[in-house]
């Protein structure tokens, strides 16, 4: 198949960016976005141009590092990652359009590339637990139920690729602080410090300049992980409670 | 935002239950609306002065929610500081979407209710002093009046229909899936039923029903 794609090119951080047309001849349907996309590297290496950058890693769907806006929706809006979205999901001749994440806290590195460094700062805000090392617990040591189990397990899926503030109108990044709030808030090791965790995050997130939750749920439409969109109303819980409970109390 | 949204909720489905008294004659009407005025809380507050700090409560929710909106308003678009070339969206509402320019809308639509029907600085059809009865009475013989009240509760109970859902949602209550989809469908209830109580009194003066 063949197809047409309009690519976001931007040099550095400061250059202006615009979108190019570049076409791709001879595409297999069984090649993921990224393969066609390296095609498309060494057809623009070949004829001496600058090869389009974009952040990839493990290919498999588990980094959350190739997150990149397909067709004016995150992933493409298959819910899963561009590694694993496949050029079957195309027509031939399609004309795709190709923009990095468009967040005032993921600035755009080159092209498609962006830094999603602000998520490393809300984790190192509180998305941790403090734990005293030492001998491995005895399995079972520290009984989890069933439910709180699977929730806690859903929401740890989370692979901070970013989509859901891609997606978000409102440029929040509720669902990924609220993935983390909820998957230690369900397990006893995260009790300890959970009220001043989600301060903690919380303003971290503000802080960063990400833009605040309106419910609309664009997030949860596009992440890869389906996380849901109700471990928001778990930080909001949570956070409401921290203004009247104290860790340890 | 979801506190201040959800008073005012309250207090348009009250003042959706009180209009109603239109239907129980000019008396009734007008007697309600004299014990808004002045007996409420009476003795236990004097005469008069209820509705004075009814309005300066009502005031602040309204002042604190357009405050919480215009900050919301601004960090998101600081957050989206460069806009896509092409966007697509997969499941937002347009009650969602609507939250904003709508606000703004039945914002200046209710400064034009309160011109009319508490200052009665604007005056349609009904000399400045008439009692409530009348003064709705004139007001909704004319079918212009009627289509714009019409559109203005509208885009105020589209407003709520995202609203309300957004408010329970903020305050923690959507646990689940399930939750979603009650607080969503008890969204769409409380918008219809405001819809349909405030639409009710004018369309039935319109049709010569109240007169």
């Amino acid at each position: 198949m063949n197809v047409t794609l309009r690519i976001w090119r931007q040099a550095n951080a400061s250059a202006k960016g615009q979108m190019v047309t570049y076409q791709v001849q001879d595409v297999s349907k069984d090649m993921s976005f990224l393969e066609m996309l390296d095609m498309l590297n060494e057809q623009l290496s070949v004829s001496g141009e600058e090869p389009v950058a974009f952040d990839h890693d493990c290919r498999e769907g588990i980094c959350g590092m190739c997150g990149v806006v397909i067709n004016g929706l995150a992933h493409g809006g298959a819910q899963t990652t561009t590694c694993q979205l496949h050029m079957r999901h195309f027509e031939d001749g399609a004309v795709i359009d190709i923009e990095p994440w468009r967040a005032g806290s993921f600035p755009v590195i080159k092209d498609l590339v962006v830094d999603r460094t602000a998520f490393d700062r809300i984790i190192q805000a509180g998305g941790f637990i403090s734990s005293n090392t030492g001998s491995a617990p005895d399995a079972h040591a520290a009984p989890v139920g069933k439910l709180q189990a699977d929730r806690a397990f859903d929401a740890a899926t989370c692979i901070g690729c970013g989509a859901c503030v891609a997606a978000c109108p409102n440029g929040s990044a509720m669902l990924f602080t609220s993935a983390k709030i909820t998957h230690l808030a369900m397990l006893p090791q995260g009790q300890p410090e959970r009220y001043l965790r989600v301060k903690s995050m919380v303003a971290q997130h503000d802080e960063e300049g990400f833009g605040g939750c309106t419910n609309i749920g664009e997030c949860a439409a596009v992440c890869p992980k389906q996380i849901p969109l109700d471990v928001i109303s778990q930080l909001n819980r949570d956070l409401i409670a921290s203004l009247f409970k104290k860790d340890g109390k | 935002m979801a506190i201040t949204g959800l008073i005012l909720i309250g207090f348009l489905l009250i003042h959706m239950y009180g209009n109603l008294k239109a239907f129980s004659g000019a008396d009734a009407y007008n007697h309600y609306a004299e014990w808004l005025k002045t007996e409420v809380l009476y003795p236990l507050i004097p005469k008069g002065q209820f509705i004075w700090i009814f309005r300066a409560f009502m005031l602040a929710a309204i002042v604190l929610h357009i405050g919480a909106a215009w900050h919301l308003t601004k960090r998101a678009h600081a957050a989206r500081s460069t806009k896509y070339v092409a966007k697509k969206t997969i499941q937002q509402t347009y009650e969602s979407r609507m939250m904003r320019w709508g606000g703004v809308i039945l914002a200046a639509l209710l400064v034009f209710h309160l011109a009319q029907f508490t200052v009665q600085a604007i005056h349609f059809g009904f000399k400045p002093g008439a009692g409530a009865y009348e003064m709705v009475v004139a007001e909704f013989q004319m079918f212009p009046m009627v289509l714009l009240y019409a559109v203005w509760v509208g885009v105020v109970c589209i407003h709520i229909r995202h609203g309300f859902w957004s408010a329970f949602a903020t305050l923690g209550a959507n646990t689940s899936a399930k939750a979603r989809e009650v607080l969503n469908a008890l969204a769409w209830v409380v918008a219809v039923l405001l819809f349909v109580g405030f639409m009710a009194m004018p369309v039935a003066v319109l049709a010569g029903v109240i007169k």
